[in-house]
């Protein structure tokens, strides 16, 4: 043992060590509020929080969760962009070799799974904050930052489910896109879009609607590849990274993990 | 076993499996939560809604078989009452459901739909909701008794303790990771991503589902036509949601878990919750098949299952089949008695704040109080259609074609 610590001591008084940890083994009060202040990455953390905050019976841990699907979710995701061509020619058959021949490739197994882990996690996390009353004041601007990243995080998964270009995705974004044909006034089947005329032209019609606003075309075809892709893969997440930093910023500011007043 | 099976398709079509949900949830409120008694005022609506079923069953035939599990269901909660909330009966619950599920598993109609990948992480996710439910339901309740006891909750009792993060945040969050990175790594590997043939805008596969997350909302469409379903109440859901932070003004329950305090609260939320959107999702992914056609749990999704279509619009029935009358030509007449009707739902509201519900109008004021009355109003517009559906085939209340509006 003695010499396991003297090894412990060398490395953590070594210059390299030093260079990068400034703090050293956090073994004393005094070291431990440096480190998390420190940190770029624990100083989301304020250094001391209620007890109650700490328990995963109180909190579930599933805002954090959720965050860590994320990073997997980001993680697997860029390695699968090394593989895969966005257009109607390659992308299924870029699966296909994703999946035959990359050995031991579960990178998109654990995309698709930590997709819809992450959905649930939301959700339980949802669910925890209401249960605690957490998004009462001063809470509630967080609240609704939540509510949009839950819709973000539903998006993500909606446009990502295209990309495999099967059947099992394109028949799944026909389904849930045609409702925007519907949308009152934007789209062609919606109601009071019939009243926006220009003498006795409808200027709402199946070309130029919500439906295909959202798909790039009148059918889910190369256009609408694309369009989920770029916000699949751009789009969505930077808005959702923007939005998740403001709501721990908000975390923080609002009194830390909630707990009663 | 065969018997059983038959019993719970029976049960599980969408209307018996939905009204035994809805009242299994008010039984859980009333008896296990705040403490009602079978033989009290309360108890006795409860008693009196079982008979309703059973008059009923009378003459639609499955609900005999809910007023069955109905009775058993209630029964037994209120003989547990707050028991429910013990360690050891919430593991014998768990233990029972889990065991059930993969027992489940030997039949090969529910392993081909149940074992589907995709449907792997839902099926995970009616255990989680389950166990998360009774995980916060059991701290309300355990907290409601300190409070009603004169004490503090549990939480309370820990609010001037404070522990550095670094360890106790740090390393709690290490550990998740850890496990997190274990779980999904062994499931990746364990289960294979589903892909299917090639992309081909020819053929439309039947059932065609849009993904699970979203299955509610094509669940949804059944009811309502695709205007209000697709577009008017996913809108409303979310500006609901974020309106609920401020049409709640109760300052109890912020920051641990209370049911007593914040009843009507955490009522509406678990019901819209769990109820409508997580049964919906349920129901749309494992019992939906083919031509989006009902299927019960041991069921065959037989494609070429026929199911006649008697659904009748409210006008049809009023001036057709009770007043023997032709339908009027003019749709203002012909949908006058849809309109009263929901008018007259829409306008409860401000009726209910005059007398039975002036306390709320008079604390929420009344702009919180409309918004909150109206959003509540849409959310159970929902059940309430589908029991019309399901028990009377009632198609829409209001159906004017000229406009394309149907309510």
């Amino acid at each position: 043992m003695a010499s396991v610590k003297a090894l412990q001591e060398n490395i953590v008084n070594s210059q390299i060590w030093k260079s990068v940890f400034r703090v050293g083994i956090p073994n004393t009060n005094r070291k431990r509020v440096l480190a998390v202040l420190g940190s770029l990455i624990l100083h989301l953390h304020p250094v001391k929080v209620r007890r109650s905050g700490v328990r995963m019976s109180y909190t579930w841990c599933m805002g954090g969760t959720t965050f860590f699907f994320f990073l997997i979710e980001t993680v697997t995701g860029l390695l699968l962009m090394f593989y895969y061509r966005p257009t109607i020619e390659y992308a299924f058959t870029d699966i296909m070799d994703l999946r035959e021949q990359a050995p031991f490739g579960i990178m998109r197994e654990m995309h698709r799974w930590g997709a819809h882990a992450m959905v649930i996690a939301v959700w339980l996390h949802m669910f925890r904050v209401f249960m605690t009353g957490s998004y009462k004041p001063p809470r509630e601007f967080n609240w609704n930052v939540g509510v949009i990243l839950l819709v973000l995080t539903l998006l993500l998964s909606f446009t990502g489910y295209l990309l495999p270009w099967d059947q099992l995705a394109i028949w799944a974004i026909t389904v849930g896109s045609s409702m925007a044909r519907a949308t009152p006034g934007a789209g062609n089947e919606g109601p009071m879009s019939g009243l926006i005329k220009l003498g006795d032209i409808r200027l709402i019609h199946a070309g130029d609607d919500a439906r295909f606003g959202l798909i790039g075309g009148r059918s889910i075809g190369a256009a609408t590849l694309l369009r989920f892709y770029v916000l699949h893969c751009v789009a969505i997440p930077l808005v959702a990274g923007f939005l998740m930093a403001i709501h721990f910023w908000r975390v923080r500011k609002d009194g830390g993990i909630s707990g009663p007043l | 076993m065969t018997f059983l099976k038959d019993y719970i398709n029976v049960l599980s079509a969408a209307s018996i499996s939905f009204l035994l949900l809805s009242s299994t949830f008010g039984c859980i409120v009333y008896f296990n939560l705040l403490e009602g008694r079978l033989r009290s005022k309360g108890g006795s609506i409860f008693i009196g809604l079982g008979v309703a079923y059973v008059i009923a069953g009378l003459f639609i035939r499955p609900l005999l078989y809910l007023a069955v599990a109905y009775f058993l269901v209630m029964f037994g909660l209120a003989h547990l009452g707050g028991r429910l909330w013990d360690k050891k009966v919430g593991k014998w619950l768990l233990f029972v459901g889990i065991v059930g599920f993969f027992v489940s598993f030997l039949d090969p109609n529910f392993y081909l739909i149940a074992a589907k990948p995709d449907n792997v992480p839902i099926g995970a996710m009616i255990f989680l909701l389950g166990i998360f439910t009774w995980i916060a339901l059991r701290k309300a309740y355990l907290n409601d008794k300190q409070i009603q006891a004169g004490g503090i909750p549990w939480e309370k009792t820990e609010t001037n303790e404070k522990l550095f993060v670094w360890p106790d945040l740090v390393y709690t969050e290490m550990l998740c990771m850890i496990l997190l990175t274990v779980v999904m790594s062994v499931w990746s590997v364990a289960l294979r991503a589903p892909l299917e043939e090639a992309a081909n805008p020819t053929s439309s596969p039947n059932p065609a589902k849009a993904p699970w997350y979203f299955l509610g909302l094509q669940e949804m469409l059944v009811y309502f036509d695709p205007r209000l379903a697709g577009v008017v109440l996913p809108g409303l859901i979310i500006v609901g949601l974020m309106a609920i932070p401020y049409i709640d003004t109760n300052p109890k329950g912020n920051g641990y878990y209370s049911f007593r305090e914040r009843k009507w609260e955490i009522g509406i939320f678990l019901y819209g919750f769990l109820v409508l959107w997580s049964f919906l999702i349920i129901t749309g992914t494992f019992l939906r098949g083919p031509n989006w056609n009902f299927f019960g749990p041991y069921e065959y999704w037989d494609p070429n299952k026929l199911v006649p279509l008697v659904n009748v619009d409210l006008s049809e029935l009023v001036w057709v089949n009770w007043l023997g009358m032709p339908l009027p030509k003019l749709w203002p007449i012909r949908e006058m008695f849809g309109i009263l009707l929901v008018i007259g739902y829409l306008s409860l509201p401000p009726l209910l704040a005059a007398r039975p519900f002036r306390r709320f109008y008079l604390k929420m004021g009344p702009a919180r109080y409309y918004v909150g009355s109206f959003l509540f109003l849409v959310m159970m517009a929902l059940p309430i259609k589908m029991v019309l559906r399901w028990l009377f085939n009632l198609k829409y209340i209001v159906h004017i074609g000229e406009l394309f509006f149907n309510v």
